[in-house]
């Protein structure tokens, strides 16, 4: 057993850990975080995907014991309070998920993109989540929803009823 | 839109406006419940131990090593849980002399493909079980393997020696047998002689649902009644077959499907791992989990499509369709699934199409073969038809030198010919292909792609253009129940909804079906909201607990909203003829005096009424109600539809 420390979405936890540990078995079944999901044991899905100081990393591709001394950020610790991440309420807006499965690493992804990319080209967009599938929406809404979180003019989605809230 | 901007909330009509989904916030911030998350006091954790080879005889399994691993608590064989383990059952054998194989969840003696389970290990941690499921010894005699379809057919290598033969079933429709046209071989000779006969062949290939949640199931036998929650479409269906086949009163089976991520058809099977981890909670009394990998989940899991289509189409000289003869052979893989031999036969009514045919003719034989099982996927069975037919479609345009647009056009039923019973027998109600294909033709710029696919040609452009057009229609919903009996399946195609009026004015709504994507809970919402004059917000619907939704077919082959939107609307209807009485007794009118809008009985020429929720109230503290009606106007309803 290695003991590790770790921050995540703003709280402090040192813990005992198996050194085989996948980050993403620590989150979910030491810390209770499962918004963060397992998809595909591979790094192939992306579900898992989480910030590791501040970088979006596939959880099940690091080892608890890597995240030792560093900041983790969960799609639950995304939004402020009752007040959604402006790529989560981009992703409402455009209809961007159906089972939602595939969206915690799939906005975790997108925010990370985001930064590095503040006005990304549709390409550039479907390029950064190439590393993330989505099974249900057939990809459109979500490539939306990125350019919506940027700023950028999108038509071709749903409006909703009061949709400027 | 008709409503306006100063109009209430209640007066505006729910269908047809857009909402964002009432699922969406829990999905978009980590809130959720998928089965995996469940974690119970003392809970244990299963792997699985699965046979590397597509067929073969188990000679010894030992057990010793992973039974004396860390942390291991039980590791047992098929054979040692023989008589308690239950059966894998199929709900639809298509004819009454199918050939079925026996199917135990943990193989017994011999595996009939690759992945199939033959040792379970339960211990305190996944990772436990899974090191020492490594450690279970498997002694194998490996059996010669059948795992193409056209060699299945010759009955050589058998997949299911026992059973003698690979077939399965086979069925027939035959229009001239049935009433609904004319001989299709007399057809074909015809336009041999003196029209066009194209022949072909198409291979359906086998693929995999592939949905993002891997499977996985948690048993808790602690308590009156044992709980299951999986990551399911069908919870009713699981209940019912754990209950028919392990000998556990269906009364004390409780089945959750929470939070689903995804199905595809992949979901609405009755699984080995759900009868394993039913069985590893009964045997030990504590809490069990399994989750999938998603290797076993592409192993194991069942598989969709995997047909050969021969088919013969028989025309005039001009192009009309005289005749279609379908033979098909599909692949059931090892198993009958739960309605596994089923799909292919859905295809019988739907190679016809859009299309006026005079004779047809479709024969499926269904096979094992020495491969995973296969089942519904998205459309099953009609799908594969609509891929064969357009595609003929496109052949005998080709042929005649002619638009494949207007081929269709000459062969497809004309809108004033509706209703029209097809050569396959179903009748379809309405229809206008003439006017969808005009709009579709506009709105593609067909007339105008056509005119630079002939430049294109003409000059001999480096890049050539190619247009493929397509028709599609689909039976859905999967009933009525009488024509689902008259087809041998084992269930009805009926659904169900209550519907409880809370004191306080919001409103719960039950249903049958479950969803895993959909967005059930938003559209069930504005059904109910329209229905009862209630704010949408008003309205909470639930699902996927068979304690909670006593009575339910769940959700596959389109049949959510046809069905069990229906039910939901009839449940709606009878809380207003409930409150109605409550209404007029409240208001010291005639029933007849009431007009129901907008969630308030108003009394006809007058101010006078009372909302619906205030109905709801005094219904609740019971205190004055008139002779004879009971406290509640709370409403079920159970929908049969009478067609597809």
């Amino acid at each position: 057993m290695t003991r590790i420390s770790v921050n995540v979405d703003g709280s402090s936890y040192t813990d005992e850990v198996e050194p085989r540990m996948l980050l993403v078995h620590y989150l979910r079944e030491r810390l209770g975080k499962v918004g963060t999901v397992v998809g595909c044991d591979t790094s192939n899905c992306g579900a898992c995907t989480v910030h590791l100081d501040g970088r979006s990393v596939k959880s099940c591709n690091v080892l608890a014991v890597q995240a030792d001394g560093h900041e983790v950020k969960t799609i639950e610790g995304l939004a402020d309070g009752d007040e959604l991440h402006p790529v989560q309420k981009a992703f409402r807006e455009c209809h961007a998920l159906q089972c939602g499965y595939c969206t915690p690493g799939m906005i975790m992804q997108a925010v990370d993109l985001l930064q590095e990319k503040p006005d990304p080209s549709e390409e550039e967009i479907r390029h950064g989540l190439e590393g993330n599938l989505c099974r249900c929406t057939g990809y459109h809404n979500i490539v939306r929803a990125v350019q919506m979180a940027a700023g950028q003019e999108v038509t071709d989605v749903p409006t909703f009823e009061g949709s400027a809230s | 839109m008709t409503a306006t901007a100063d109009a209430p909330a209640t007066a505006r009509p729910e269908i047809g406006a857009s909402r964002r989904r009432k699922e969406d916030q829990r999905l978009l911030t980590g809130r959720t419940r998928w089965t995996d998350n469940i974690q119970l006091p003392g809970m244990l954790h299963v792997a699985m131990v699965r046979s590397p080879f597509a067929h073969a005889r188990i000679t010894n399994i030992d057990t010793s090593a992973a039974k004396s691993a860390p942390n291991v608590v039980s590791v047992f064989t098929g054979a040692e849980v023989a008589e308690e383990q239950g059966t894998l059952i199929t709900a639809w054998p298509v004819t009454p002399e199918q050939n079925t194989p026996n199917h135990p969840p943990i193989a017994v003696d011999r595996v009939a493909f690759a992945g199939e389970v033959v040792a379970v290990v339960v211990a305190r941690s996944a990772a436990e079980a899974r090191d020492a499921a490594e450690l279970v010894e498997v002694d194998y005699d490996e059996l010669p393997a059948v795992l193409d379809l056209k060699e299945a057919a010759k009955d050589e290598v058998l997949a299911h020696p026992d059973l003698g033969t690979n077939k399965s079933a086979f069925w027939q429709l035959d229009s001239a047998g049935q009433g609904s046209g004319g001989a299709v071989d007399e057809a074909i000779a015809e336009a041999r002689s003196n029209g066009i006969v194209i022949e072909r062949e198409y291979r359906q290939q086998r693929l995999v649902p592939a949905f993002m949640e891997p499977r996985s199931v948690v048993c808790d036998p602690t308590g009156e009644q044992i709980t299951l929650w999986t990551s399911s479409q069908v919870p009713h269906i699981v209940r019912f077959a754990l209950a028919a086949t392990t000998g556990v009163p269906e009364s004390k089976i409780r089945v959750i499907a929470p939070d689903v991520g995804g199905g595809f058809g992949g979901k609405l099977q009755t699984t080995p791992e759900e009868w394993i981890t039913f069985l590893a909670g009964r045997r030990l009394g504590r809490p069990v989990k399994y989750t999938e990998t998603r290797s076993e989940s592409l192993m194991a899991g069942h598989h969709g499509r995997d047909q050969w289509q021969k088919l013969t189409l028989a025309a005039t000289k001009e192009g009309r369709v005289t005749g279609l003869k379908v033979d098909l052979l599909a692949d059931l893989g090892s198993y009958a699934a739960i309605v596994g031999g089923g799909v292919p036969v859905l295809g019988a009514w739907m190679f016809n199409a859009i299309y006026k045919f005079d004779s047809y003719q479709f024969n499926v034989t269904n096979l094992y073969t020495n491969k995973t099982w296969v089942d519904a996927y998205r459309g099953a069975g009609r799908p594969e038809a609509t891929y064969a037919i357009e595609r003929l479609m496109d052949e005998l345009a080709a042929e005649l030198g002619k638009d494949p647009l207007e081929v269709r056009e000459m062969n497809w039923i004309k809108h004033e010919e509706f209703p029209f019973t097809t050569v396959a027998g179903m009748t379809y109600d309405s229809g206008n292909y003439e006017a969808a294909t005009a709009r579709a033709k506009e709105m593609f710029g067909y007339d105008e792609l056509k005119a630079e696919q002939q430049r294109r040609r003409e000059s001999n452009d480096g890049i050539q253009l190619g247009i493929g057009v397509s028709t599609f229609t689909e039976m859905c919903g999967l009933a009525p129940s009488r024509i689902l009996g008259q087809l041998n399946y084992a269930a009805g195609g009926w659904e169900h909804a209550d519907i409880r009026m809370l004191a306080t004015g919001k409103v719960e709504v039950i249903t049958g079906v479950s969803p895993h994507g959909q967005g059930h809970e938003t559209a069930w919402s504005q059904i109910v909201a329209d229905r009862l004059g209630v704010p949408f917000e008003d309205v909470e619907v639930l699902h996927g607990d068979t304690q909670i939704s006593h009575r339910g077919l769940d959700t596959y082959g389109s049949r959510s909203l046809v069905v069990g939107g229906e039910a939901v609307v009839r449940a709606a209807d009878k809380v207003i003829e409930k409150a109605r009485t409550v209404a007029a007794h409240m208001l010291e009118s005639s029933e007849d005096d009431l007009e129901f809008a907008n969630g308030r009985f108003g009394v006809r020429g007058t101010e006078q009424g009372v909302t619906i929720q205030e109905v709801a109230m005094a219904s609740f503290h019971a205190h004055d109600l008139p002779e004879g009606a009971e406290p509640s106007i709370d409403a079920s309803a159970t929908f049969d539809p009478d067609n597809f």
